[in-house]
């Protein structure tokens, strides 16, 4: 009864997790096939760790069906965690303990033996580039070291599904390229992606598909070009207004221009196929921002249209 | 078979860990029982036997090393399965890393109690080997004092390790050591028979496990068993499979959420 071909790894339907009162999965569909790289995007308290613990198989389900790997989280969790690697969004890595010890003391919680856990744990820091600093003590790396050890010790078991919840948030640019940069590899050698994120460019960097979650409900999916095509135009021109030149009604000078205008409270953010002819229009017809700038719509832009907010408050 | 090994499982980090720890532990698990013989056996020891009418023949010594066994493992499980459980849960969420393999939550409170028993054991050989040196063990059935001081303290680490995986902060700890593990330490039998309590204190007392715990070491170490002492061991038994019930409970529901 395990997950055969063309089966998915992770099947939900009319998924729901309730916290007393609070609901935070709001009865949610999706499907995880082997090879995917999927993502949950949305902002802090949409659910996406709620989510990603009951497929983890530490939260209970409280309505709806999931299945992983085959199996019922809640007859076989025991089962199904030997065959998933987690990254949480808190390290729990033992401080005191060194970066290999960490590493062949979990693999120990799966049964491996030490022998082969030796093998697996230089091969794992070799891949994370943490080889030198094998013998050390954790607490003092850095924190781009220690979520790249989080990631190589969640890989010890050669799980089935990496499930990655929140991979960098926390992280500075610099640690969050090198993270980026050893689970693009993953990917590319077919190891299968679970992760939870609130910044689109981590989304569209890994996600093969992903689904907007707001308020505990999935509000779109699609692959992150899809959904920019889908939910936004391929340019945005952003306009920052004085205090006192801000106009009220921009209608007057966008008339017939772009496709869709969202106000916000720093700028105005317009939607158009092509953002330098629009840009060129609105200087013509003698609107003056205190600035203008052109860009690529992005999944921000489809969030913010889905939603009317933005993902980072 | 499984459930054995899963339990070894966690165990085994516990052990990994202290190794990080171990000497200073160890200088203390020897030390401790030297001074408290000193002081109390010897020292004290001397004024009670002038006057004392304890059983016939016993010392002040032999009376008190035993009773001080028990009460020993009764402070180390509490002060381990305290701070070390929230922790596991709030701080260093070891336990967190452990729930998502194919551990489960009786692997982990089965494992950490085991470690428990571990480090009790080692303390408890070590006292019996120092009260032993100090002449204060009469019978050659007083090595089972050891066995018997590892329950003592599980009786305790149990308990403590469910209130533990209850509590929101550690505020609740210094409150159990003060009103509960100190007058226990006091008034269970350690240092002076519970017949000389109050009748009301007395009766509170014998409800105690460190009581029933004392009771039993000191039978075992003076040679003056009897049937009477497989009840203190039923009840030291009771109180470890209670605790452990308790604790399997209030760890799943700050768990498993």
């Amino acid at each position: 009864m395990t997950a055969q071909n063309g089966q998915p790894l992770i099947h939900a339907r009319d998924l729901v997790k309730r916290f007393g009162d609070f609901v935070a999965v709001d009865g949610i569909d999706f499907d995880l096939q082997r090879g995917e790289a999927f993502g949950f995007l949305g902002p802090n308290g949409a659910g996406k760790t709620s989510t990603m613990r009951m497929i983890g198989c530490v939260s209970p389900v409280t309505d709806g069906t999931l299945t992983v790997l085959g199996l019922d989280p809640a007859k076989d969790g025991s089962k199904i965690r030997a065959r998933l690697g987690v990254v949480p969004q808190q390290d729990t890595l033992d401080m005191e303990l060194t970066v290999r010890e960490n590493i062949v003391i979990y693999g120990r919680y799966f049964g491996l033996s030490r022998k082969a856990l030796g093998a697996r744990a230089d091969e794992l820091l070799e891949f994370v580039e943490l080889a030198e600093r094998a013998n050390d003590r954790v607490e003092p790396l850095s924190g781009g070291m220690k979520r790249r050890l989080t990631i190589a010790r969640s890989l010890v078991n050669d799980p089935d599904v990496l499930l990655l919840d929140e991979p960098t948030t926390g992280l500075d640019p610099q640690a969050r390229h090198v993270v980026w940069d050893r689970l693009y590899r993953l990917k590319r050698q077919g190891v299968t992606l679970l992760l939870t994120t609130h910044y689109m460019d981590e989304a569209e960097q890994l996600c093969d598909r992903l689904v907007v979650m707001d308020r505990g409900k999935i509000v779109a999916e699609g692959s992150p070009r899809d959904l920019i095509a889908r939910y936004a135009t391929r340019d945005v021109v952003e306009l920052r207004f004085d205090d006192s030149s801000r106009p009220e009604d921009l209608s007057y000078w966008t008339d017939g221009l772009v496709e869709r205008v969202e106000a916000l409270p720093d700028r105005v953010l317009l939607y158009t196929p092509d953002g330098d002819a629009a840009t060129h229009v609105l200087h013509e017809r003698g609107l003056a921002p205190e600035s203008v700038l052109v860009r690529r719509s992005t999944l921000e832009d489809v969030f913010l249209h889905l939603t009317g907010r933005s993902l980072i408050e | 078979m499984t459930a054995l090994t899963y339990t070894l499982r966690p165990l085994e980090y516990f052990l990994t860990a202290y190794r990080r720890v171990w000497r200073g532990s160890a200088v203390t698990t020897v030390v401790t029982p030297v001074v408290y013989l000193l002081a109390l056996g010897v020292g004290l020891g001397v004024f009670v036997d002038r006057s004392a009418d304890l059983a016939s023949g016993v010392s002040y010594l032999e009376f008190v090393a035993p009773g001080l066994m028990a009460a020993t493992a009764m402070q180390i499980a509490s002060f381990e399965s305290a701070w070390p459980v929230l922790s596991a849960i709030k701080w260093d969420r070891q336990y967190h890393a452990m729930l998502a393999t194919p551990l489960r939550i009786r692997d982990v409170v089965f494992g950490h109690q085991a470690y428990f028993a571990f480090r009790l054991f080692l303390t408890a050989t070590i006292y019996f080997v120092v009260i032993t040196a100090f002449g204060a063990v009469e019978s050659p059935l007083g090595i089972l004092a050891i066995p018997v001081t590892v329950l003592v303290g599980l009786s305790f680490s149990g308990p403590i390790a469910a209130w533990a995986a209850h509590a929101q902060n550690e505020a609740s700890f210094v409150a159990i050591f003060r009103f509960v593990i100190l007058p226990m330490f006091l008034f269970s039998g350690t240092f002076f028979p519970i017949s000389n309590l109050p009748t009301p204190l007395e009766v509170i007392a014998w409800f105690t496990p460190l009581w029933h715990g004392v009771t039993l070491c000191r039978d075992l170490t003076l040679g003056t068993v009897s049937w009477g002492d497989l009840g203190h061991l039923a009840y030291l038994l009771a109180f470890v499979a209670v605790g452990l019930l308790a604790a399997r409970w209030t760890y799943t529901r700050r768990l498993v959420v």
